[in-house]
């Protein structure tokens, strides 16, 4: 039963979507998975953060002696002040994101379709939601890619055939990085385009409610 | 001489807050509010207001904490909120309890949107077609539009009657400016209220602070009180 196979811990996600940012590009990171990926950015590279909170070329998070009371990234994390940084309001910040000057943001989902729909800001249950920046993030950024666990904590599917939430953006996610695989949501469907050491293609379509495509060169998991 | 800006007390500058009012409370997860003038608010006891505001609560893992406006729902003075982070469910304290009683209004906007239609509405212009609702539940019976970049919604602007802020300097002329990510909202709301209040740690006379450096220009900023 593949329930009970070892998945990836979360670290090696991010570490496989850092591997897709664009060296010297602007990245928006959400909360979560999403904000471990900039601990892996590759030796050489270069990425330069952007956060809603009003911060260009976001430094490493504040060391608890030295908290800036003004200084924080979009989940109200203390930062470090670092050579470069700059400030702006949040219609600037907006203004980025989505006049297309953000190349990617990486984001955490509760639903992605096969055709990339997100939905990640409402459980419909609770009867309200905390949008944010999402909405606009999806919306504007030149490239969306989800990071998150394959399947809730009850194994139910987060990866649908259509998202059942309320969607933050249509057709929007152009790569889906999990605990078990990376997928492409294309027109024609979801393509598997590399699965986690250990599992096979029948595990990972049991823990997803979209039929999935085999890439041509489908491949294990790669760091 | 006109009587100048500088206010003795932040209740001093909230005084002729009328019941009903819609108000701007700038601030992004708590940081860059204006607590003395909060604080003030509740003191001059205006009812049925609205409230507009970002702020929000941290993410969980973060160290829960509510939002900078949650004193003014506790005293029963907020009929309605516009938020793009209301609260967080299950963590939402007053603001949650008066929503599940049906007390409270909750209006949820994407911070995009809101941002831009306040701009609208600070600015003078008339709406703006912005894509971010395509295809949610937050595109409604909006106007739909194509455009040579690709499809977008009509966004109505949105103004009100006060704007409290927090910066990090002002001039007695209003002329302000702001510390690090601070600024957040400020600016933009300084421009869509009739009457802009400021809060600051740092009251200084006209010349004191560089004019390339002003980030919101006096005239976006009417009242001007010190942090308490």
């Amino acid at each position: 039963m593949a329930l009970d196979k070892e998945r990836l811990p979360r670290e090696v996600v991010a570490m496989r979507v850092a591997r897709e940012l664009p060296d010297g590009g602007f990245v928006n990171l959400g909360i979560g998975i999403p904000t471990l990926v900039s601990n892996f950015i590759p030796d050489g590279s270069v990425v330069f953060y952007h956060s809603e909170s009003g911060v260009l070329n976001c430094g490493p998070l504040a060391e608890e002696d030295e908290q800036d009371i003004d200084l924080i990234n979009a989940g109200g994390q203390f930062l470090q002040m670092v050579p470069g940084m700059a400030f702006f309001s949040t219609v600037d910040g907006f203004a980025m994101i989505r006049g297309g000057h953000v190349d990617v943001t990486v984001l955490g989902a509760h639903q992605v379709s096969a055709t990339g729909d997100l939905a990640n800001w409402m459980l419909p249950e609770r009867g309200v939601g905390n949008i944010g920046g999402a909405m606009d993030l999806a919306a504007g950024a030149r490239q969306v890619i989800v990071a998150m666990e394959h399947t809730d904590r009850q194994n139910n599917a987060k990866i649908v055939q259509d998202c059942t939430y309320p969607i933050t953006g249509k057709g929007c996610v152009s790569l889906i990085v999990t605990d078990l695989a990376v997928m492409e949501p294309t027109p024609e469907g979801l393509v598997l385009k590399e699965v986690a050491p250990g599992w096979t293609v029948e595990e990972v379509q049991e823990l997803t409610a979209a039929q999935l495509l085999s890439a041509p060169d489908l491949k294990e998991y790669e760091l | 001489m006109a009587q100048g800006k500088v206010y003795s007390s932040a209740k001093a500058a909230l005084a002729d807050v009328q019941d009903g009012s819609t108000i701007l409370v700038s601030g992004f997860a708590g940081y860059g509010v204006a607590w003395s003038l909060l604080d003030a608010l509740v003191e001059v006891g205006s009812k049925d207001l609205t409230v507009i505001y970002r702020d929000g609560p941290l993410p969980e893992g973060t160290g829960a904490r509510l939002p900078a406006i949650n004193n003014l729902v506790t005293n029963g003075l907020v009929t309605k909120l516009i938020s793009p982070l209301p609260f967080l469910p299950g963590n939402g304290g007053a603001i949650e309890e008066r929503w599940l009683s049906g007390d409270l209004q909750i209006e949820i906007l994407p911070q995009g949107i809101l941002v831009e239609r306040l701009r609208a509405g600070g600015a003078g212009i008339g709406g703006v077609f912005l894509p971010t609702a395509l295809g949610t539940r937050f595109e409604g019976d909006k106007e739909r539009r194509a455009f040579a970049q690709g499809e977008a919604v009509l966004e109505l602007p949105l103004k009100a009657d006060y704007a409290l802020i927090r910066v990090a300097a002002a001039d007695t002329l209003g002329n302000s400016i702001y510390d690090g990510s601070g600024r957040n909202w400020a600016p933009i709301m300084a421009m869509a209220a009739r009457v802009t209040i400021a809060e600051t740690g740092r009251i200084v006379e006209p010349g004191e602070l560089d004019p390339e450096a002003i980030i919101s220009p006096g005239i976006f900023v009417n009242r001007i009180v010190a942090a308490e």
